[in-house]
């Protein structure tokens, strides 16, 4: 290489040649430095201006008018559907809780049934008539008159229509008939008593919209604006993984929420949506890691919410999956199905260390299987009851139910192999990873190996039952049927290749009695005893460790956001309530009430550009000058 | 040679006018040849593409998990509504019926229907392509422009203080992670740092509620940090490619007798060593075009960008089997056809290819 560089430099160009470099050389070679950037600029430009429109489906929408305080919030889930039949996913049913109107909302406060939709609510003596009174003051966002006979629509449609009941199908599952007799009376008939009649979480559409959508299953509610609804924000433009826009309800019934518009912005990035924070671009960030919520807690402006969740964080045990019918499945370790061994794994757990290591304080220890925020149903195991941390007990009951060490100190099994379980885990949560390593140090202890396998999906080991130990948490509703339901019988898998919404092959026949019991009890007090009680007896049997119920940690800019509604009121968290009240409560600040939007764009960008374009031709230019500097005199 | 003829016993046999025979006939034979040559190339894509429809099949089936059953996973959901489910997106049939179903839908353009976003998944690729190729086509533009001019000056002042700066600094950022990159201008110039303000958006494509003008701004605004995460991570490459290729060419014989012949260093490399140099850099390029429909995952999650790439991994994490199916099948194909589009210009840039 030096040879060819020497070369160069041994033949210069003759001076002859070097003046024969003229003006309008000159002028040659900077116009192609130029021809270069403005070709490099009309490409992107051009890219740009092809791209950004003819491909793009969705509709543009007018400028927001100045002066309309918006609420920004950072999101990240992706919306599967904006249609109520088919939406599943938190991010999706949020949006379509604000869109329509529940027969029942949950108080702010407890939890308990509010009157939403309808006014009042009543069951008939045989248990299996439920007769609601609507509200005649409602209107739908199109000025009609929201009647009985949207919500019979409605629910008729479920009950008649495979793809209407895609998200909600479950709470139809034991309607006889839905009728509405008139305006303010709609009518469901049962085919067997259900207490949760009151908790009937369908958002209710008007029927003179919806009932000319041919295909449910294929309508996705997000392509003409705005929609018609009756909840507190209309929908008026939606991106996909990009915004959803609603405009505030100048007319709901409970009143017109004080932000003019609600925005979900999306951040698939955690960092950059507390960026965004920080910045005042959102309002509101939520799932917070400790380590997040800690920088943002020594921000001025910036109020860190760290409220009880309504998760719970559990150990679960593989009972020996089975069918409905008996039939074994799966390979869990028969040693665990020995209630000794179970307990003593359970005791060997330090709860407190993992609040304190893992989640870093933010959770509260476990003990029942419904977070305290429900305080209705929560329950925790008296003193006596109660499996703390023990770990010489854990090994004592080892030793009792013959599992005891080899000369290395491992437990032996009945078929004289040392114990091994193997640790179900998602890999996406680093609590699981964290925890899992701590439960090895504390079963190393007592001579029990564990493998952790951590996996993107867990669903197919855990529904075939190829697990020993697993991971395990729910979100839990106000009502608790559904949670407590899948530790049913009926629960279990009709054969071993069909999957069933069973969590834990757990099939119990006294748990089974109290559910019934509890399903058709409608005195609130006596569900709610009948529910501890299950809960008690899941306890007891010993296949679920309720280790911690993590917190909720969000936070929000106290200069955007003056005030906001918590649920529970007393210590609760903001997103993903049940309910609407958070952003339907939000009372804007008195300084500009609006997240920052990038207004200032144009001149921000024609500035900013300005000097990076001037800048950069200014380096080339003067990189080429350099670089021909020989070439000239 | 694949034509076989030897001009100089034509030459000496024939008479005058035959000469201009033979040059046709030469003529004719390179085009022959070329046409072969193209259609070898075109096969070889066919073949491609048709192993990819087969492996992209087949392939995430063995991704573990029931789609049925995580897709609705989290909720009450009846035995009855998984068995519809699965009639619904064919599941429930054997393997070989959907693979015959699925490849004979796909030469038609239906890639089928995504399982999470009950949307055809055609329709889901043309939501989310304008996004990716506006950003990676906007910083493949910038990236290749600036790769071929700082490569090419970097190897004509070869060993210089410049060059030397322009090759660390190249492979400094070529090095670094886009994902930490982004997230650093983010920090620096979306928050603002010290005395820089905080002058870019931190994420998204674009504000709520902007239309006309004002949109068009500020699709631009959001774009500039992406863009130059990408453009800092890649240019390296380009610019070492074109570097090393014209440090080859530079001892060459025609460059010398080029400045024999008078013509200024200027024109000597812009003339004569760039075009010469720049096969490499040619398939580099349009492997890098090929790559520009798959997005760059890491800085479209990072700038919350809706593109392709942060669809595909919502598709893998379900798995949504059409959407994952349809998005390989569409990566691939680009990545195919833009090598195939190499291989057909290379004979453009230098004859002896393809012969």
């Amino acid at each position: 290489m030096s040879a060819r560089v020497r070369l160069g430099r041994r033949h210069p160009e003759p001076p002859g040649r070097q003046d024969g470099r003229t003006g309008r050389d000159r002028r040659s070679a900077r116009s192609s430095v130029l021809r270069l950037a403005a070709l490099t600029g009309a490409s992107a430009l051009a890219l740009s201006a092809t791209l950004a429109t003819p491909l793009n489906p969705t509709p543009q929408q007018a400028e927001a008018k100045e002066g309309k305080k918006v609420l920004t919030v950072a999101v990240a889930q992706s919306v599967d559907s904006l249609s109520p039949f088919l939406a599943i996913r938190l991010s999706s049913t949020g949006v379509n809780r604000l869109m329509y109107e529940y027969l029942t909302d949950y108080d702010p406060g407890d939890n308990h049934a509010i009157p939403g939709l309808a006014t009042k609510w009543k069951p008939s003596a045989d248990k299996l008539t439920w007769t609601y009174t609507i509200r005649s003051g409602a209107t739908w966002s199109d000025g009609r008159r929201v009647t009985a006979k949207d919500a019979a629509w409605t629910f008729n449609k479920m009950m008649t229509d495979e793809a209407a009941a895609t998200a909600n199908g479950s709470f139809v599952a034991n309607f006889r008939e839905v009728t509405a007799p008139s305006p303010t009376e709609l009518v469901i008939e049962l085919k067997k008593p259900q207490a949760t009649m009151a908790a009937l979480d369908v958002p209710i559409v008007p029927e003179h919209v919806w009932s000319k959508v041919k295909d449910l299953g294929k309508f996705n509610n997000d392509k003409k604006f705005p929609v018609v609804g009756d909840g507190p924000y209309v929908l008026t433009d939606y991106k996909p993984d990009s915004y959803v826009r609603m405009e505030a309800n100048k007319t709901f019934w409970r009143g017109a929420p004080r932000f003019d518009e609600l925005v979900f912005k999306y951040y698939k990035d955690g960092d950059a949506a507390v960026a965004a924070l920080r910045k005042g671009e959102v309002s509101f960030v939520s799932g917070l890691t400790p380590a997040q919520s800690a920088s943002l807690g020594h921000q001025s402006d910036i109020k860190v919410n760290d409220a009880p969740g309504r998760r719970f964080y559990a150990l679960a045990v593989n009972p020996g999956a089975r069918t409905r019918n008996g039939t074994p499945m799966g390979d869990g370790d028969p040693s665990l199905r020995d209630p000794r061994v179970r307990e003593a794994l359970f005791r060997a757990v330090d709860r407190k260390a993992l609040i304190d290591k893992v989640f870093q304080g933010h959770a509260v220890e476990g003990a029942g299987y419904i977070p305290p925020r429900f305080s209705t149903y929560f329950w925790k195991p008296s003193a006596d009851q109660a499996r703390g941390y023990d770990p010489a007990r854990a090994a004592r009951l080892l030793d009792e139910a013959g599992y005891k060490k080899n000369g290395a100190g491992k437990r032996l099994g009945k078929d004289g192999k040392p114990l091994d379980y193997r640790l179900l885990c998602h890999a996406t949560d680093p609590n699981d990873k964290a925890a899992g390593q701590y439960l090895k140090e504390w079963w190393g202890k007592l001579g029990i190996g564990v493998t952790l396998d951590c996996l993107d999906n867990v669903s197919d080991p855990w529904l075939a039952g190829t697990y020993d130990l697993a991971f395990d948490g729910w979100s839990v509703n106000p009502d608790p049927d559904y949670v407590l339901s899948i530790h049913t019988c009926a629960a279990l898998p009709a054969t071993p290749k069909e999957t069933a919404s069973t969590d834990n092959f757990i099939c119990d026949k006294q748990y089974d009695e109290l559910y019934a019991r509890q399903l058709a009890e409608y005195d609130p007090a006596r569900r709610a005893g009948l529910v501890k009680r299950m809960e008690s007896r899941l306890y007891d049997l010993g296949y679920m460790n309720v280790m911690a119920y993590p917190n909720a940690v969000e936070a929000y800019r106290t200069d955007q956001i003056a005030k906001i509604r918590t649920m529970p009121a007393k210590a609760g968290n903001i997103y993903g309530q049940d309910g609407y009240w958070s952003w339907w409560s939000a009372k804007p600040a008195a300084s500009d009430g609006s997240s920052d939007g990038s207004g200032s764009t144009g001149v921000v960008i024609g500035v900013v550009a300005g000097v990076v374009v001037l800048a950069a031709l200014g380096t080339v230019l003067a990189l080429r000058r350099r670089a021909t500097a020989g070439d000239r005199e | 040679m694949s034509t076989g003829t030897d001009p100089v016993p034509l030459r000496e046999t024939l008479p005058a006018p035959a000469a201009k025979d033979t040059t046709k006939e030469t003529r004719a034979h390179t085009t022959t040849a070329y046409l072969r040559y193209v259609a070898g190339k075109l096969a070889g894509a066919a073949v491609s593409l048709l192993a990819v429809l087969v492996t992209g099949f087949f392939l995430f089936r063995l991704i573990p998990g029931d789609p049925v059953r995580t897709m609705t996973g989290g909720r009450p959901v009846s035995a009855r509504q998984l068995a519809a489910y699965r009639r619904e997106f064919g599941l429930d049939l054997p393997l070989w019926h959907q693979f015959t179903d699925y490849c004979g839908k796909a030469l038609t353009g239906d890639l089928g229907t995504s399982y999470q976003f009950r949307t055809p998944v055609l329709d889901k690729i043309t939501e989310a392509l304008p996004n990716t190729l506006l950003l990676t086509g906007t910083a493949f533009v910038l990236y290749t422009a600036l790769g071929i001019t700082l490569g090419t000056r970097s190897a004509w002042r070869h060993g210089r203080l410049g060059d030397r700066l322009n090759t660390g600094l190249a492979l400094t950022l070529y090095s670094v992670p886009s994902f930490w990159l982004g997230l650093l201008l983010i920090i620096v110039f979306s928050v603002g740092a010290g005395p820089v303000p905080g002058l870019f958006p931190t994420g998204g494509m674009e504000s709520a509620g902007t239309s006309g003008f004002a949109h068009v701004t500020d699709v631009a605004h959001h774009l500039v940090l992406p863009v130059l995460t990408l453009v800092a991570v890649e240019y390296g490459q380009t610019l070492l490619v074109t570097r090393s290729a014209l440090l080859d060419e530079m001892g060459s014989d025609y460059l010398t007798t080029a400045r024999a012949k008078g013509l200024r260093d200027d024109q000597v490399r812009r003339r004569h060593a760039v075009p010469n140099a720049l096969l490499p850099t040619v398939t580099l390029v349009f492997v890098n075009l090929g790559r520009t429909v798959a997005g760059v995952i890491l800085v479209e999650t990072v700038f919350s960008w809706p593109g392709l790439g942060g669809l595909f991994y919502q598709a893998l994490s379900v798995p949504d089997l059409p959407l994952v199916q349809g998005l390989f099948l569409f990566f691939a194909s680009a990545v195919i056809v833009m090598n195939t589009l190499a291989d057909l210009v290379y004979p453009l840039l230098d004859p002896r290819v393809g012969r």
